[in-house]
């Protein structure tokens, strides 16, 4: 019987050989290369060689007021963007769910950013905020209606920018969010809302009591890989402001690693590994914060 | 509170491009539910018991037809504004609330001068739990409870308004055998405690006619048959209410009146009296309903004896029979009477019934008084 056990056992370490081969190369081995890059100073890819180890490339990195902007800007984009996506993305799936006329054509409409090329959402970007030799843009088309004064939402000021930064973003999560949600909304039992009707339950109260309290895995599901995903930003911003960000003052960490890694001023792996790690450390520690947070909120059903 | 369904109908648009016919989910539903009793609306499933259930509780609106609660009509009414407990066959239990908070919901939404202060609203939702017997349970979350401390929960949680109609929805369906008997009984004096008039639908006869004060025989929307269950068991109204009533079920074969006599294949088995017109019949006869007796008149093929204890079951077959097999049950204690291949029967005649043909509506008859004798004999 024991033998029986452990040659079960070795299958299952067969079956899954491959993957932990595979993982292990490309995904376990340079995690801890990059642990141990970011204490090697001055480390070369070409000689393979550096001056010695240390907290050095840590403390350089803290002090460059490039790396500074880039934490401030990820930040930023992670606190404005995934409660207001996430939030709005429940608007919708709420309103998609409670109507029956059009609902499969709306649905449609909003998840079509999210199958469009990168490039035209970047053309349709430029139609509304770029400034040309023949437009302000759409967004301030509008905004002299209204009487106001042109903003340069591309190369001007710093809050323009980041508007424009978070709009994106937003706008580019919103499908796959409302899909979620409207699917999680879909699966809750209707017999939960033909007792809450039963008994009365008002409208506000049957949404925060109830259907809020059934979808809430999938909200924490969408807030945890929302954190992620915009602590990991990096490509919208080069998509909206090209790829001297550290210039336009809108660069991010990821932004930072890859300057350090390949940018013109780069060729600096240790400094580029000492920031991923402080990303990593960052991202762990607000993923464990939304687990805990999560065991005393998230309904576990059954 | 006494329930007057006046002439409900319910129809539903049919769906989809070959399915254009509307489908009469209840047809003309006429019955008076008196104050305080527990009625049984029985049938099989797609017979629009649930359409009927839901109806009465206001969550569907009827296409025709008027509901009355006492002197209220209630039909134009909100299901919460109808003072009904309703308690679904998946009990819909708020999974994310302990036993209290589901009981205490109802109570919660309470507004204006009904509004009851935290002290009164624990005190009736502790009363509700004590009656149902679950208030020990009152900080576990649904998922840790049993199907059957749900079903009771289920139960507070639409008692605890105190409304003036308790609706129960397949209300046992969800539990194994054993409990099913536990809590049906338990229904029974819930309802009893209270007073509520209750009413619940079931596809289990038994179930029905075990607790109920009247049951309501239901078939494609129509009401076959309404009554105490013991008449309606004794006095079905047609065909489909015989067979669907009783466990095991009524033996229906085909039969023939001729000259005053009631004949199954060859063998004359009861007199019925002149004035009934010679023609062919189905005869349902209740398992209960044959006697053993060497001489017949009915005789069967013997396929084997099935012992359970008090009684036993004699499975045979016969020609004129619907259904493959044969099923009488007999009191063991003729058990040695039986043997051979064939088997006679006397039966009795208050277990007969005639159907018509077409209409499989019931054929009264007249019983001869020498057959009720003979049919008495080995008693």
């Amino acid at each position: 019987m024991k033998k029986k056990m452990r040659d079960s056992s070795l299958k299952g370490w067969l079956y899954l050989l491959p993957a932990v081969l595979f993982l292990g190369f490309f995904m376990v081995y340079p995690l801890v290369d990059v642990f141990v890059y970011s204490f090697e100073e001055g480390y070369n890819f070409a000689s393979q060689t550096y001056f010695g180890t240390g907290v050095y490339n840590y403390s350089y990195i803290l002090h460059d007021p490039y790396f500074l902007q880039a934490v401030k800007n990820t930040f930023i984009l992670v606190v404005i963007t995934v409660p207001l996506s996430t939030g709005i993305a429940l608007l919708i799936s709420v309103g998609l769910n409670s109507i029956t006329v059009f609902r499969n054509f709306l649905q449609t409409v909003y998840f079509l950013p999210y199958v469009t090329n990168t490039l035209v959402v970047g053309l349709v970007f430029m139609i509304l905020f770029k400034k040309t030799a023949y437009s302000d843009g759409l967004v301030n088309l509008f905004i002299n209606w209204f009487g106001g004064s042109s903003v340069d939402f591309i190369e001007g000021p710093y809050w323009a920018k980041m508007f424009v930064l978070c709009f994106y973003t937003i706008w580019i999560v919103m499908p796959f969010k409302i899909l979620i949600l409207t699917s999680a909304l879909a699966s809750v039992n209707e017999d939960y809302y033909k007792a809450a009707r039963v008994d009365g339950t008002s409208k506000f109260r049957i949404f925060t009591r109830i259907t809020l309290p059934m979808i809430s895995p999938m909200i924490f599901y969408l807030v945890i890989t929302g954190f992620i995903g915009a602590f990991k930003a990096y490509s919208d911003a080069v998509a909206l402001f090209g790829t001297d960000l550290n210039a336009a003052e809108m660069n991010t960490i990821v932004g930072y690693v890859y300057d350090m890694l390949y940018g013109d001023s780069g060729g600096y792996p240790s400094y580029a590994s000492a920031a991923a790690v402080i990303l990593f450390v960052i991202v762990l520690t607000i993923t464990c914060i939304n687990l805990l947070i999560s065991k005393k909120k998230v309904v576990t059903l059954e | 509170m006494e329930v007057v369904l006046q002439n409900l109908t319910k129809k539903f648009p049919g769906r989809g491009r070959k399915n254009k016919e509307e489908v009469v989910a209840v047809d003309r539903f006429n019955f008076r539910i008196p104050d305080g009793s527990l009625i049984g609306l029985l049938g099989p499933s797609g017979c629009g018991k649930s359409t009927t259930l839901h109806l009465i509780s206001g969550l569907l609106g009827p296409t025709d037809g008027r509901i009355f609660f006492g002197e209220d009509d209630v039909t134009e009414l909100p299901p919460e504004n109808r003072g009904i407990g309703l308690v679904f066959q998946n009990y819909a239990l708020y999974p994310h609330l302990t036993v209290k908070q589901n009981i205490l919901f109802p109570l919660e939404n309470l507004k204006g001068k009904d509004k009851l202060s935290k002290q009164e609203m624990l005190e009736k939702a502790l009363e509700t739990a004590r009656l149902v017997q679950i208030d020990g349970l009152m900080d576990r979350k649904p998922g840790e409870l049993s199907g059957g401390q749900q079903q009771r929960v289920a139960i507070a949680r639409a008692l605890v308004k105190r409304p003036r109609v308790l609706l129960l929805d397949e209300p046992l369906s969800n539990l194994d055998a054993r409990l099913r008997l536990q809590t049906r009984e338990e229904i029974r004096r819930i309802q009893q405690e209270t007073g509520i008039t209750t009413i619940f639908v079931t596809h289990d006869q038994e179930e029905a006619m075990s607790i109920s004060d009247l049951i309501v025989v239901m078939k494609d929307g129509v009401v076959q048959q309404t009554g105490k269950p013991q008449e309606v068991y004794d006095n079905p109204a047609n065909l489909f209410v015989a067979k669907f009533l009783g466990n095991p079920q009524i033996n229906v074969f085909h039969g023939e009146i001729k000259g005053g006599r009631l004949y199954i294949g060859e063998d004359a088995v009861l007199d019925i009296g002149d004035g009934s017109d010679d023609k062919e019949v189905y005869v349902g006869i209740r398992p209960e309903g044959f006697v053993l007796k060497a001489d017949g008149p009915l005789f069967c093929d013997l396929r084997g004896v099935e012992v359970m204890g008090r009684d036993i079951s004699v499975v045979s077959t016969n020609k004129a029979s619907l259904a493959s097999t044969v099923r009488s049950i007999i009191s063991a204690e003729n058990m040695s009477d039986i043997g051979g291949t064939t088997v006679g029967f006397a039966v009795r005649p208050h277990k007969v019934f005639l159907f018509d043909k077409e209409t499989e509506e019931r054929i009264f008859f007249k019983t001869g008084a020498a057959k009720c004798e003979m049919g008495e004999a080995r008693e």
